[in-house]
């Protein structure tokens, strides 16, 4: 361990998030105390953003499995079978928290970070769509968060040239502190070219790729999972800082290196970075990972291992390769101008040991990093059902038309075209059907299939009546095939 | 036709500008790459839309300098056709192929949208297939499309001919209401004095098939191939 390591206060393990059982827990499972980067990653590892210790429970009750499904929940992207030996590969994500303090690059960092978990699988990303809710129009910050996060939104997808076809924006008081900003991407992939995320193998280059570590985004995952309070302005340091450009480098870099047979897993570094990816590949494929931080590329000198290890710098993938296939796969990554570092290898101890400056930062083993946080059952108190309305209580009004107008000049149903005329709906040229009705059509490149694609949610009813709300969805419509027509075409 | 396309790092048009190419002319479309010093002998070089290298900077301003525009520049000169689409009109004027500058729009925002052209010159080898005044439906995609340059300058674009397109309404008035960036007096499309280097910021390649929604772009292509058989 290193020589330099400040006691663990009780204060310094709260500023962490965890509370003193789960300290106690960590305690328990190292059987001594953690160094001050030891506590970081089980910190961000144990945080609601990457371990759903609330909401796991509930998750787990879903149904995610079926004929089609090639991969449900637990790797970077659900997979799903449409035919002919495609597969299409989509996934939604919120980035509520970051887009109500720095709603341009909270908002921005979302639509990167959807992008790669999708391409990390071996995808190309052909649509994005999103799904936004801000607080009442009148309210002082709403106007700078709905342009903040529309730019962020339109910046980031246009450079990456991913087209954005779909989405939804809805205004109530009750996101005035909180919005939620739902990023998707879809994908589309061959159903045997299909890349996942577990390194197994010992004795193989782990490899970083893509943009520097920097600073940017440290403790991101805890922050996301805080509750919010006067003080959230000043969490702007641990927002992300998107770069589009550097995105869309790293997709046909991937894409390129994925058409040969090098990689043995791939994972992009989202929340808590090389923490999670690190822990999360030699969990799932039972090795230990040896990390050698000094090899990680820096964006400024004197990081630390705790700063590395929990930075949230975008645009970086961790990949397994086969051994002896470094310089080829460098000289891809090269090509694209981006930095390629062989950062450590795959072991058969089981254990995590990060080494930085001749220093054992971490010693930790991976099944209980990746596999023993804490699960909750939170107390809940069941929703008052609200009083029917009946129908003849509301008077029909007198003039059909002019209520009609009213409504459709209401903040709920008036166009929103000029949301989506700020992204990029048709960059890909196979844009069937453009935003602004049910649903976007996308053609599968190439063939006459296409993609229905729509995300679709009405809050109110499940404020009303959540198990009625859920359920009450319109059909599902993502991934549904339709053959397509030249118009005028029998 | 044998038409070379341009990738930079960032274009993202690159393939959409191929397949058009491709379906229109009926033959491969070379794709060269931005680090390569020549392009091979072809009939039409193709700058595609996209963010060159992230444009960062002023859009355009690092392509201008790169190693593969070198030798574009030089063969435009040698009188190669150029077809700058959108990223690819803001790389020819930085490379001052084209006279004036590509703007921040000034709506501040991006807009994707289809917007109506009056083709004012068929006389080129891009438009030969157009009516003269025909008003087409082509969309654009840009934040930064606000063409400008000075009065001298634009009254010599005018007087030369050299205006290819306009925004108009439907009925072909360059009106303000037409105009989605403030591009000075509607100008979507310049040509150089060659007539063999165009510029525009709308996409032709977007809208060149009917199941796209439209296929108001691929006279743009038929036209190329007339003339570059």
């Amino acid at each position: 361990m290193n020589d330099a390591k400040p006691a663990l206060t009780p204060q310094i393990v709260a500023e962490h998030g965890l509370t003193p059982p789960e300290y106690q827990r960590l305690l328990t499972i190292l059987g001594r105390e953690p160094s001050l980067t030891e506590l970081g990653i089980f910190s961000v590892m144990w945080s609601e953003h990457c371990s759903y210790k609330s909401s796991r429970v509930w998750l787990k009750t879903l149904p995610t499995k079926g004929p089609q499904v090639i991969q449900g929940p637990g790797e970077n992207a659900g997979v799903v079978d449409i035919g002919d030996g495609d597969a299409v590969i989509f996934k939604m994500e919120s980035h509520n928290h970051p887009s109500y303090i720095e709603p341009y690059q909270g908002a921005a960092t979302g639509v990167g970070g959807i992008m790669r978990d999708v391409f990390t699988m071996g995808a190309r990303p052909v649509a994005n769509l999103n799904a936004l809710r801000f607080g009442d129009p009148s309210h002082p910050k709403t106007r700078h968060l709905v342009a903040g996060v529309v730019a962020g939104i339109g910046g980031y997808g246009n450079c990456t040239g991913v087209p954005t076809v779909g989405g939804e924006t809805n205004f109530d008081p009750g996101y005035n502190g909180n919005i939620l900003v739902n990023a998707m991407c879809v994908g589309l992939a061959k159903k045997d070219k299909i890349f996942y995320s577990a390194a197994k193998g010992v004795g193989l280059p782990v490899v970083y790729v893509g943009s520097k570590t920097g600073r940017d985004g440290i403790h991101g995952a805890t922050m996301a999972s805080a509750e919010f309070d006067d003080k959230s302005d000043e969490k702007r340091p641990t927002v992300q800082v998107g770069d589009p450009f550097t995105e869309k480098l790293l997709i046909e870099a991937c894409l390129e290196l994925m058409a040969t047979d090098m990689i043995v897993a791939i994972q992009d570094m989202g929340a808590a970075g090389l923490t999670s990816s690190t822990s999360e590949m030699a969990d799932k494929g039972g090795v230990g990972i040896e990390l050698t931080l000094d090899q990680v590329p820096q964006r400024e000198p004197g990081m630390t291992a705790y700063e590395m290890m929990l930075s949230e710098s975008q645009e970086r993938m961790l990949m397994i390769l086969k051994p002896g296939r470094e310089a080829e796969a460098e000289a891809i990554f090269r090509k694209w101008g981006l930095d390629f570092a062989v950062i450590g290898k795959t072991t058969d101890t089981g254990r995590m040991i990060v080494t930085h400056k001749g220093h054992v930062e971490a010693d930790l083993p991976v099944d209980k990093l990746a596999n023993s946080a804490p699960l909750y059952e939170r107390p809940w108190v069941a929703t008052v059902p609200p009083k029917a309305i009946l129908p003849e209580w509301v008077p029909a009004p007198n003039a059909i038309l002019d209520t009609l107008k009213i409504m459709m000049g209401t903040q709920h149903l008036c166009s929103r075209r000029w949301i989506w005329e700020q992204y990029d709906h048709m960059v890909m040229g196979d844009t069937i059907q453009r935003p602004g009705g049910d649903a976007a059509i996308v053609r599968v490149h190439g063939t006459t299939k296409g993609l229905a694609l729509t995300c679709d949610v009405t809050p109110r009813y499940v404020a009303a009546d959540p198990v009625m709300g859920g359920r009450r969805r319109r059909p599902p419509r993502h991934h549904r095939q339709h053959e397509l027509r030249q118009p005028g075409a029998a | 036709m044998d038409a070379c396309v341009v990738v930079f790092p960032g274009s993202n048009c690159d393939r959409d500008v191929k397949v058009a190419l491709e379906a229109v002319a009926g033959r491969p479309v070379r794709m060269v790459w931005h680090a390569d010093t020549t392009v091979p002998a072809c009939d039409i070089i193709v700058l595609p839309g996209g963010f060159a290298y992230g444009d960062y900077l002023r859009c355009g301003a690092m392509a201008a300098h790169s190693p593969v525009m070198r030798d574009v520049v030089a063969r435009a000169k040698r009188g190669t056709p150029v077809l700058g689409i959108c990223n690819g009109f803001q790389v020819l004027t930085e490379t001052e192929l084209l006279p004036g500058v590509l703007m921040r729009n000034a709506s501040l925002k991006y807009v994707c949208r289809d917007v109506r052209l009056k083709v004012e010159q068929p006389d080129t080898l891009f438009t030969s297939h157009y009516q003269k005044g025909e008003v087409i439906r082509i969309p654009i995609g840009h934040g930064d499309g606000n063409y400008f340059a000075d009065e001298a300058t634009l009254d010599e674009l005018e007087a030369e001919g050299r205006v290819v397109f306009r925004y108009v309404d439907k009925a072909g008035n360059a009106t303000a209401a037409a105009n989605p960036n403030g591009a000075q007096r509607n100008i979507a499309g310049i040509c150089d004095r060659s007539r063999r280097v165009l510029g525009m910021m709308p996409h032709p390649e977007r809208l060149f098939e009917p199941m796209l929604g439209g296929s108001d772009g691929r006279k743009l292509f038929e036209s190329l191939l007339a003339t570059l058989h």
